[in-house]
């Protein structure tokens, strides 16, 4: 036992190694049993510091009303900005506003995803052309895009209300940023047109996933596109689609950067915050530290709870 | 049959087609306007094809606004979060994929947990973290919290990676009487190419990308990346939108460049991403 097993089936171990004389065994073992350790290290002390320790850090904050400058300071509030926020009508708002973004964009998102996956997946020719100018809008950072959109939507002059005049479907300008419902609507096209690229791509990876020899042997029973499609595609596809539900829900919850530029972060009259929207706000506007860190530790046990739901009703294994 | 089939390529590359229109509308028209004189910003009706092409909102841009120095600040913190990254997180994946000790299921588990976490929710305590490591305001801070936010999916791409690479070849160099991380440095790395271009890939766009967490560390001007200077100059100059858009297309080239060069492997890394369920 001179050389422990450090690697998986690793070499016999009788083997003996050139330099491990008798004497220092002792010591050798303990180096060995302490490499996997070394390579551990450095991932292992930023993960901690930077994503374990916050995520601690960040509940006892939200039970203080945080001081920044000094901490010792902080009185300590028990669940009293859980509580107060959730009667808060400012919240409220902004979590309906979240969870209609998400009702919204995520169906959509899968809906044309799974439209365009099809049509790519008839293996015509141009088909990368196609596939890479989908997925500009996915690589193209949120600020880019946002700041476009707002330029689009802009409440005079701005391409869309050019175009829906010209089409007589509205005689005067409409002033989409400025309204608490109409604002909704850029924002929720933003999100699909930025989002759908990369919904296409992974589900365009599940189809091609599934082999073709169980379409023609499909074919040949008489099934026609629909039914296969019903009764083949889409079961096979099930763990894909689960994953991107989960995936785009989570992601839709997070809206924030498209909200904070494109509303100025919740205008008018904080009707069209978002949650991660206020929760910046009362955090490095107001410096509410402990109020933010409440909102968004909210955000993640209902991201949490939502996700294991989806996973479970959905992820029922299927096997042929 | 024929006449058939026909039919469907027609409809189908008419659909195509339309879906490729709305995508690039409104990027052509942000290269127009970044390329017309700032009072065509608005011009009614509006034109894609600009009647007068300028170059102005670039120069102006990149040398009065101070353009250059975000780009560059963008530039030395993406490709030092990317190579670090990529260190770091195949350190981890080599020790996980092959190596035994003990407390390996729960670390990886922790780690993969680091997964579900929305990372906007981190921002607050990233922050008075930053503040303590004196990190608040400097290019580390964000390369250093870029990589912690990376090292979840990246690890988890490259263990399954590292573990399709032959027994046989790491058994013959230990049995040569390589080190660990000769056998790691040597042989694991370079048989992992394509693996590794999906981590540099994903973290390089990223952290290119990356809004929130550079909004709140950063206040110093020039210590801005692209993305927060983009936004804030915005804020500031609302209706220079040529020079907006200038700016955001020379933010867009690195992106697209990348993008066009790594596809294959980004691809591939998606389809993988899109297995984990």
């Amino acid at each position: 036992m001179a050389t422990p097993n450090v690697h998986q089936g690793e070499a016999p171990r009788s083997l003996p190694r050139p330099q491990a004389k008798q004497k220092d065994a002792g010591l050798s073992l303990l180096f060995q049993r302490l490499i996997p350790y070394a390579f551990l290290l450095p991932g292992l002390l930023l993960f901690g510091v930077f994503v374990v320790l916050p995520m601690l850090y960040s509940f006892r904050i939200s039970l203080y009303d945080w001081d920044i400058l000094r901490p010792e300071r902080s009185e300590y509030v028990g669940l009293g900005h859980y509580l107060d926020i959730l009667n808060n009508g400012v919240f409220q708002r902004a979590a309906l506003n979240t969870l209609l973004y998400a009702v919204v964009t995520v169906p959509a998102q899968m809906g044309l995803g799974l439209g365009i996956a099809i049509l790519l997946n008839q293996r015509l020719p141009g088909q990368a052309f196609f596939r890479t100018l989908y997925y500009l809008p996915v690589i193209t950072s949120w600020v880019i895009v946002s700041l476009l959109f707002e330029y689009l939507f802009n409440g005079q002059a701005g391409l869309v209300n050019y175009l829906l005049q010209q089409a007589r479907l509205v005689d005067q300008p409409v002033r989409w940023l400025a309204d608490e419902t109409l604002a909704m609507i850029p924002i929720h096209l933003l999100g699909i047109w930025k989002g759908v690229g990369w919904t296409a791509i992974v589900m365009l990876a599940g189809l091609q996933a599934i082999p073709e020899a169980l379409y023609e042997a499909a074919a040949v029973d008489g099934a026609n596109a629909w039914r296969r499609f019903r009764f083949f595609t889409l079961p096979l596809l099930r763990p894909t689609l689960v994953f991107l539900l989960v995936v785009l829900t989570i992601g839709a919850l997070n809206v924030y950067i498209s909200g904070l530029l494109m509303t100025d972060g919740g205008n008018p009259l904080d009707r069209t915050h978002f949650v991660l929207t206020l929760m910046y706000e009362e955090t490095f506007d107001n410096f509410e530290f402990g109020r933010g860190a409440a909102i968004s530790y909210l955000l993640t046990a209902v991201v949490f709870v939502i996700s294991l739901v989806q996973i479970r009703v959905l992820q029922r294994d299927i096997e042929y | 049959m024929q006449k058939k089939r026909l039919v469907y390529a027609v409809i189908t590359y008419a659909l195509l087609s339309l879906g490729a229109l709305i995508v690039a509308i409104p990027f052509l028209y942000m290269v127009s306007v970044s390329l017309k004189p700032q009072s065509f910003t608005f011009e009614m009706p509006p034109r894609l094809i600009p009647t007068e092409v300028t170059w102005r909102n670039y120069t102006e841009a990149l040398s009065t606004d101070n353009f250059g120095l975000y780009f560059a600040n963008s530039v030395i913190v993406a490709v030092s979060a990317t190579a670090l990254t990529v260190l770091v997180a195949s350190m981890l994946a080599y020790a996980f994929a092959r190596m035994q000790f003990r407390g390996k299921k729960l670390l990886f588990a922790v780690l993969l947990l680091g997964m579900m976490i929305p990372s906007v929710m981190l921002i607050i305590p990233q922050f008075l973290v930053a503040k303590e490591l004196r990190l608040l305001n400097s290019l580390l801070g964000l390369i250093l919290v870029y990589v912690a936010m990376s090292l979840s999916l990246q690890t988890y791409l490259l263990t399954g990676f590292f573990k399709t690479i032959p027994q046989d070849l790491l058994e013959a160099a230990w049995i040569d009487g390589a080190s660990p991380w000769t056998v790691f440095w040597r042989i694991v790395l370079p048989l992992s190419r394509s693996g590794l271009a999906v981590t540099v890939i994903f973290t390089f766009l990223y952290s290119w990308d990356e809004f929130p967490w550079a909004h709140v560390a950063i206040k110093e001007t020039s210590r801005r990346t692209l993305p927060i200077a983009i936004a804030l100059f915005q804020n500031q100059h609302l209706t220079e939108w040529g020079q907006v858009f200038a700016a955001s297309i020379v933010a867009l080239l690195p992106v697209v460049l990348v993008y066009v060069l790594f596809q294959r492997h980004f691809i591939a890394g998606i389809a993988t991403t899109g297995m984990k369920s």
